[in-house]
């Protein structure tokens, strides 16, 4: 009894290792997917072209292997070693590589909401004297959001998942945590992890749904 | 005078000339319409008076100050434009009300940003309680009393292109254009928004109205502008442009109009 109780508390602390990931990973993907959407869509053809580029190229291999890459590569290239040492080195590096790789995600969710508001409501906001700028805030971005959420409801749920993912380079994510246990012929910490990710998409279903409803006061 | 003077605008887009040379004046409180066919430019010209579009050649001249001058490009820096666009006021075929904003939202809005922006740059701005009222009050002339709190999706057509109107005005514009401004209603609900149009013309609002509804463009305009193919083809009074029009292409176009139910 005590033991399973010591195993659902060493699954709990390293669940928390895989939220970590997964809030990181929102907080500066989401920003940087923007600034993605932003060169995508820029009139500068060279920058729309490079930035187009760079996002075939993430969406385009698997994230399992940017992860590897991104963690690796310095060190084979003699770069030293910018993520410095041991588990918080591995952990620098599965973050960047989920950051730059959601955020390209999301920069196409991004780009396909901004260009999915019709042209009509930004001239309409410069036939009133309004800024680029405040159209995008005051006027387009609302829009914007209200249009994704549904996108971003299924992103957001398959990062927490990919999360376990960062096991590849021996981040001790939940799912490895379980493994450990097969190998000693218990399975059942490793079915269990299953009730972690459903608990927490649960929760995310909720306050996606909870958004939605917010803005469900105006229609587009 | 004339407060509004066009000359020679072009317009290209690609390899179809959409503007061939448009020239023409509009006094102080008259309203001009402009009619004419589908593809003529008439929209083109109205965008490119509210810079929505550039002119290839041309300027234009709202109360002595050249606004546009397509061979002078210290008239069209962009933060200029912002500014020279004020002189315009402009009325959607579709709208293009802000969604997510109450209608009083939509009145304000755009006053609200100019207000702060003129409160950094001259230190003075009129307070949100001026600006409130006199939203409250263009919505009166427009019959919308008890719809400040509504959104536009709750609206009707007609109802949403009279809040239209009413933003357009809300910043004063010298020059409020019309661009087809009942094609997306359904007819029964075009009567009320040319009312407002009508009573606007009464109260000799400078207006440029493009628009298909011939019995209302003799009815309210002073000047009727005829358009074909990107050329003005035949302009004067409603009376004689709908009564004796001299041109043989007016009067098939005309005729066609008048044969539609």
């Amino acid at each position: 009894m005590s033991n399973a109780q010591t195993i659902v508390s060493r699954l709990v602390d390293s669940f928390q290792l895989n939220v970590q990931l997964f809030f990181l990973t929102l907080l500066f993907s989401l920003p940087l997917g923007l600034v993605i959407a932003l060169c995508a869509m820029s009139r500068f053809k060279p920058l729309a072209i490079v930035t187009k580029t760079f996002v075939w190229m993430i969406r385009g291999t698997p994230l399992m292997l940017q992860v590897i890459i991104i963690f690796f590569a310095p060190g084979l290239l003699n770069f030293g070693a910018p993520w410095g040492s041991g588990a918080s080195a591995r952990f620098t590096a599965a973050t960047i590589a989920f950051i730059i790789n959601y955020a390209c995600y999301f920069s196409e969710i991004f780009r396909g909401g901004i260009q999915g508001v019709p042209i009509g409501q930004t001239e309409a906001g410069q036939v009133l004297g309004m800024t680029r700028a405040q159209i995008f805030f005051k006027v387009t971005l609302l829009q914007v959001i209200k249009r994704i959420l549904p996108a971003m409801s299924n992103e957001v749920i398959t990062l927490i998942k990919d999360t376990s993912l960062a096991r590849i380079i021996s981040i001790k994510e939940i799912i490895m945590m379980a493994q450990e246990y097969t190998a000693q012929g218990l399975i059942w910490p490793l079915f269990s992890t299953g009730l972690f990710f459903l608990v927490f998409v649960g929760l995310l279903t909720i306050i996606f749904a909870r958004l939605e409803k917010r803005l469900d006061y105006f229609r587009v | 005078m004339a407060i509004l003077e066009v000359n020679d605008i072009h317009k290209r887009f690609g390899a179809a000339e959409v503007l061939k040379g448009i020239s023409f004046s509009l006094e102080k409180g008259s309203s001009l319409a402009i009619i004419g066919s589908s593809g003529s430019g008439k929209t083109t010209l109205l965008r490119c008076l509210n810079f929505l579009e550039k002119p290839d050649r041309g300027r234009i001249t709202v109360q002595d100050e050249v606004l546009f001058d397509a061979g002078d490009p210290g008239t069209q820096a962009e933060p200029e434009i912002r500014k020279k666009r004020l002189n315009f006021g402009l009325v959607f075929q579709a709208f293009h009300l802000f969604p997510q904003y109450t209608v009083l939202k939509n009145i304000t809005l755009a006053r609200e940003l100019l207000e702060k922006e003129r409160q950094k740059t001259q230190g003075t701005s009129a307070p949100q309680k001026e600006i409130d009222a006199d939203a409250a009050a263009l919505l009166a002339q427009m019959g919308l009393v008890g719809k400040e709190k509504a959104y536009p999706h709750q609206l009707s057509g007609g109802q949403q292109q009279r809040v239209a109107i009413a933003r357009a005005l809300a910043l004063k514009p010298k020059i409020l254009c019309f661009d087809e401004p009942t094609s997306a209603l359904d007819p029964e609900l075009t009567g009320e928004v040319l009312q407002v149009v009508r009573s606007l013309a009464n109260k000799k609002t400078t207006m440029v109205i493009v628009t298909h509804e011939m019995a209302f463009a003799r009815d309210v305009a002073d000047h009727i502008l005829f358009m074909d193919e990107g050329l003005i083809v035949e302009e004067g009074p409603p009376e004689q442009v709908f009564g004796n029009p001299r041109e043989e292409r007016t009067r098939q176009f005309l005729a066609r109009y008048s044969s539609e139910p």
